[in-house]
């Protein structure tokens, strides 16, 4: 079988890990460039979110490149994620390809449906081997998920332009080579010692900002024009509420969700609305309680969850008196205006900072609010 | 005195209003409609609602906020399932905090969560706890809801019959369940159009343009979703390897596929959606596909946005009734 799948930041490695050690002859999905936007927007539906059509132009890049089965994941309801496998599946067969799909849903909630496709994925591997490779590539999520914190720590610190950014793409490749569970274990330090190298300036006063929002805007870094790596680099400390890690623990190997965020969640929004929506609002609280400096939301066009959520956005902005910066992201969306918002936005917080005249507070505050993992990489707890 | 509960005259309202209204009526209070959808209502929604909202969630925060003023209480039901398969739209499940949110000034909200789930009686317990929550006892709350309900199946049968939701709740109050012999198709001479949408989108005449009336004046007979009967919208589910997630979506796309398979029947398919609708992505790719597949009755996409000038929409219209004039008399179709 000639797999691809969809590119979802930089656990596309772990993934592709798994479906080699399977056995598959892997297509590795690319990044997606202003090509697979393109691409996908002319052959999806015109309010279809940008997630959707940024995969539709990957699978039809894969198939170009002679993938023959694609392999992806989303919610059963009410968001719309779920039901992408299906249309997408559709739209593919109109242009006259016939793809096999491993469309996985919750495995909690379609226990049988799950475990059939990963029988169809399993090729000739044995049950217990491929248990053995999904906790191999789930070591490796971990690895490449405290690299990317730890990046987002330093970058703001760092006194050389782009140094953090060089530093960590070295980093990737140390994991990128590592095959066996040992040597992800040394790649992952060496990884983090390598970032340790870049020059900082401990003493420069950061900014503290939270990102909440949809699961793949935040964490595929081109369909959110490396907002980490802009803002890193105006001196901001970036704590994203959603790593690979965080929601495979809490949507595929438990049934509840981010439960401390729904929780936070409880007064402005009981219900849970699909996607990342209550989610969103109880990680602003988060946020807010633990004396952020703003927060910024992200969200494809059109997606209802973080509408709904948006909406109550102005109201907690006042209550908890933090700023909020909405992006709905779609493929008309240009780096420019990116960045020419974030750079007002972090002005603002600045002065606001400055007014608050909190300048001797640390940066590194580690209040354990639990659930969170923008403050601290997991191997150094 | 008895108190004035506002209920907002668009989404659910076009499905349960009888349902609500005669319950409510039933315990003596007063119940008020928003006004019908007009400019104002909309200028109102389009300031409160936040502006990533669908055009149908601008017109009920503007509909809220024609009524806040004038009612004691605010009925905005969190409705979450109608049929225990599937949800409603998540804009619909956080539509309570939406308005509480974005309006001011607003007067107390029931916004009891409407949940057919778990089991038959659901439906009583949801009237049971808004009764409670009025302070009126068991017994009248349980008179008031035999009766709503017996008018509610009144109407869900006058719709099934043809009649526009407005007309169909006049009816079911005053004559109760309509006595027809079976429903029979009738010669017609015009066109047979079936127009499939979300009840809140098809059978408001200002969001729509006044679109049935003007199917209706170019002759043709206009079927809609609420004219496919339950079970053969179950007998289509079947068509579709996985339900969608939401309740309209669901009857839309079900119609439609029937609809699709009435080849004698019916000449075109319409699908009217909103502008920025989430579900309707999804809905509308799947009837382009099926009516694509099946090659066999022509299918059209209106999208309706908060500025639409009714020019394009009725020249696209014109344009899509002669398209349909012509193949009925295949010596003019030009073979493709």
């Amino acid at each position: 079988m000639k797999i691809s799948f969809a590119h979802i930041g930089y656990a596309t490695m772990a993934m592709e890990r798994l479906l080699q050690d399977l056995g598959h002859e892997v297509i590795p999905p690319l990044q997606p460039t202003a090509n697979t936007f393109s691409l996908g927007a002319v052959h999806s539906p015109e309010f279809a979110c940008i997630p959707f059509k940024i995969l539709m132009g990957t699978y039809l890049e894969a198939m170009e490149r002679g993938a023959d089965a694609l392999l992806s994941a989303g919610g059963r309801g009410p968001c719309r994620a779920g039901y992408y496998g299906e249309i997408h599946q559709r739209i593919l067969r109109e242009l006259g390809h016939e793809p096999r799909l491993f469309f996985f849903w919750p495995p909690y909630q379609v226990p049988l449906d799950t475990l059939k496709k990963l029988n169809g994925l399993r090729g000739k591997t044995s049950w217990l081997q491929m248990v053995r490779y999904i906790k191999k590539a789930w070591k490796m999520m971990i690895a490449l998920d405290d690299l990317e914190i730890l990046s987002h720590r330093i970058r703001p610190l760092e006194t050389e332009t782009g140094a953090t950014s060089k530093a960590f793409r070295q980093a990737l490749g140390y994991i990128r080579q590592a095959r066996t569970l040992e040597e992800i274990e040394e790649a992952s330090i060496a990884g983090i010692e390598r970032l340790h190298q870049v020059p900082q300036d401990p003493n420069r006063e950061v900014l503290r900002v939270g990102i909440v929002g949809e699961i793949y805007v935040q964490i595929e870094p081109a369909a959110n024009f490396f907002l980490e790596e802009m803002m890193g680099e105006m001196g901001v400390e970036c704590h994203r509420s959603i790593f690979m890690t965080n929601y495979v623990r809490h949507d595929v190997f438990s049934r509840h969700g981010d439960l401390s965020a729904r929780e936070l969640a409880q007064p402005y929004l009981p219900l849970n609305i699909g996607g990342h929506g209550q989610n969103s609002i109880g990680d602003v609280v988060r946020f807010a309680a633990k004396s952020f400096d703003g927060v910024i939301q992200l969200a494809p066009f059109t997606c209802i969850p973080e509408i709904v959520a948006k909406s109550m956005m102005p109201h907690l902005s006042q209550e908890l008196d933090i700023p909020i910066l909405t992006f709905f992201i779609d493929e008309q969306t240009a780096r420019g205006g990116v960045e020419t918002r974030l750079e007002a936005f972090v002005d603002m917080i600045w002065q606001k900072r400055a007014l608050r005249n909190a300048g001797s507070r640390s940066v590194f505050d580690r209040a354990k609010i639990p659930g969170d993992r923008g403050l601290a990489p997991v191997s150094s707890r | 005195m008895p108190k004035t509960i506002g209920i907002p005259r668009t989404l659910a309202y076009y499905t349960f209003f009888p349902l609500w209204k005669v319950f409510l009526e039933e315990l003596g209070l007063n119940v008020v409609l928003s006004r019908q959808t007009n400019k104002n209502i909309l200028e109102m929604g389009v300031r409160d609602a936040v502006t990533d909202a669908c055009l149908p969630i601008k017109i009920y925060h503007g509909h809220v906020a024609d009524l806040k003023d004038r009612v004691d209480y605010l009925f905005v039901p969190r409705m979450i399932s109608a049929d225990g398969r599937s949800t409603f739209c998540p804009k619909f499940l956080g539509l309570p905090d939406m308005v509480r949110f974005s309006a001011t000034d607003l007067p107390p909200l029931l916004d009891l969560e409407y949940r057919m789930r778990r089991g038959r009686f659901s439906n009583f317990l949801f009237f049971q706890t808004l009764g409670e929550q009025l302070g009126y006892p068991l017994r009248q709350v349980s008179r008031g809801y035999l009766q709503a309900r017996r008018v509610f199946q009144a109407y869900r049968e006058w719709q099934y019959a043809g009649l526009p939701p407005e007309e169909a709740m006049r009816e079911a109050e005053s004559s109760g369940r309509p006595r027809l012999p079976a429903r029979e198709v009738k010669q017609h001479a015009g066109l047979r159009i079936a127009v499939v949408g979300y009840p809140y989108v098809v059978y408001d005449p200002f969001i729509n343009a006044n679109l049935l009336q003007i199917l209706k004046d170019a002759g043709c007979e206009v079927w809609t979703v609420e004219r496919v009967a339950d079970s053969r919208l179950r007998t289509m589910s079947r068509q579709l390897k996985e339900d969608l997630y939401w309740y309209y979506s669901n009857r839309v796309v079900w119609a439609g596929l029937h609809y699709l398979s009435q080849l004698d029947f019916l000449d075109g398919l319409i699908h009217v959606t909103a502008f920025a609708c989430g579900p309707d992505a999804m809905v509308d790719k799947l009837l382009e596909l099926e009516s694509r597949d099946r090659g066999q009755v022509p299918f059209l996409k209106i999208t309706i946005d908060e500025h639409s000038g009714d020019a394009g929409l009725v020249t696209r219209l014109e344009a899509f009734l002669d398209m349909l004039k012509a193949r009925q008399r295949p010596g003019l179709t030009p073979r493709v």
